[in-house]
């Protein structure tokens, strides 16, 4: 919000990555490509995004293609075996055991970054994000069928981990070197638990 | 080929079905939004199966409203009814202690 | 027509059969989980899953870009919206009560500034109080209630709350 009042070319500059994304949509479901279509998807990206103003994205991304491979394979790994665990334990006759809901301490501040991680997390079948404290940087995730304690604290680790990669994929140079900083704070994080 | 068409609809029919049970018994506006949210879902995974197995892209469009259609439905649900929510904020039950609500 | 003649096609209906049941396994889910949130998992898992290899059967066996751009096209929908949707549903359901509480494990946001006030202890998952209509005139006669007498009430209401 800092860089407000810098004109219409630094909200157009803002703009920019939703301008392409609905021309993109605009063409894709025309189906083929074509200078009318490109043209036309440009007009109705601007009416969209003049008439419809969302607030500008804060602090953009730099996209680190080792990072962003690292994620999109765990990701996608996550996926598959994640989506047939849940699967199994959905047919097997004993069913799900309990679940649990986990309140995890992140270490990133970044609007950007916390959506990517909470869509993430949604998306991988077993955990789900409920409520998520933008000021203490808590987020609190259902996870479907934990068996002890210690599944509990896997999880936690788990949600860790892949912030670390989402961050390592998207985040900026200062936004890497806060993961390592308040590397203590992830040991004290466990000791925020209540029985 | 006759095969694979019933087993693919013969599920993705089972799924609907057992969806439908839990939107008819679900005993609060909630779970009938999930289940109604997954049986669109597998509505279009019908369409697209369809698609797929006819080579037949006519109801590819079909597929983008509908799954665009589930997103706006659950989502226009929740609100609703986190803005009954909002319109009394101290919707606890008679054995609450008081003056613990604000949030 | 319709026969089975490449190998690409036999990768596209293996993913199809797959993500047909998968989406069995979400009706499954749907029914048998015992609250909103687990049922929610149950929900979620195909639209992400089951989706994502229907569409890719589909734009395997449709060779044409036009179809293969709009089948991708949905499944990009599809991640970005099941969250969302999924989010707000959940959050909602937990706040209205709608969640077991005696088969969490571990609820930690129970406890601090997000504590659920209105936790009783037994109450089964589908009590009254959370069908919106009447929790909403029994919020509203507490409302009045907590007019009248705010103190007393408030006496009382300890005394009778479980521990």
């Amino acid at each position: 919000m800092t860089d407000e009042p810098s004109g219409v070319a630094h909200q157009l500059r803002h703009q920019l990555p939703l301008l392409v994304w609905l021309v993109l949509v605009w063409n894709f479901l025309w189906g083929t490509w074509s200078w009318a279509n490109l043209l036309g998807g440009i007009v109705v990206a601007l009416v969209v995004t003049v008439l419809l103003p969302l607030p500008p994205v804060v602090g953009g991304t730099q996209i680190r293609p080792l990072g962003l491979l690292r994620f999109l394979g765990y990701f996608l790994v996550d996926l598959v075996t994640s989506g047939a665990e849940v699967a199994w334990q959905t047919i097997r006759p004993s069913g799900i055991g309990r679940s649990a809901i986990i309140r995890v301490q992140l270490r990133t501040d970044s609007d950007l970054l916390l959506t990517i991680l909470a869509e993430s997390l949604t998306l991988v079948p077993g955990s789900m994000v409920i409520d998520m404290d933008r000021e203490r940087r808590t987020l609190a995730v259902h996870v479907l069928h934990v068996a002890d304690e210690g599944d509990v604290e896997r999880q936690r680790e788990s949600v860790l981990a892949q912030e670390e990669r989402v961050v390592r994929a998207f985040g900026s140079a200062g936004e890497i070197a806060a993961l390592g900083l308040s590397a203590d704070e992830r040991a004290e994080a466990p000791g925020r638990r209540t029985p | 080929m006759t095969v694979v068409y019933w087993l693919a609809y013969g599920l993705l029919a089972a799924g609907a079905l057992l969806s439908l049970v839990r939107l008819a018994r679900g005993p609060s506006l909630l779970d009938r939004v999930v289940a109604t949210d997954t049986l669109l879902v597998i509505i279009a995974a019908g369409l697209a199966v369809h698609a797929a197995l006819e080579r037949d892209p006519t109801v590819v469009p079909v597929l983008v409203v509908v799954s665009l259609l589930a997103f706006v439905g659950s989502v226009s649900v929740a609100r609703y009814i986190g803005g009954m929510m909002l319109r009394s904020p101290k919707n606890e039950p008679a054995d609450q202690p008081a003056g613990e609500v604000p949030r | 027509m319709n026969d089975i003649s490449s190998v690409g096609d036999v990768v596209a209906v293996v993913l199809l059969l797959i993500g047909s049941f998968l989406c069995l396994t979400a009706g499954l889910g749907v029914l048998r989980f015992p609250d909103v949130l687990t049922r929610m998992h149950a929900g979620t898992k195909p639209q992400v899953l089951g989706f994502l290899l229907i569409m890719l059967g589909g734009a395997i066996r449709l060779q044409g870009w036009s179809t293969t751009w709009m089948l991708l096209l949905v499944a990009a929908f599809q991640m970005l919206t099941a969250p969302v949707s999924a989010h707000m549903i959940s959050r909602v359901a937990y706040r209205r009560r709608h969640v077991r509480r005696d088969l969490l494990l571990v609820d930690d946001l129970r406890s601090g500034e997000a504590r659920d006030s209105v936790y009783r202890g037994d109450e089964p998952a589908d009590a009254p109080p959370e069908e919106p209509g009447r929790a909403l005139v029994e919020s509203r006669r507490e409302d009045e209630v907590h007019r009248d007498d705010g103190a007393q009430r408030e006496d009382g209401a300890d005394r009778e709350r479980p521990s």
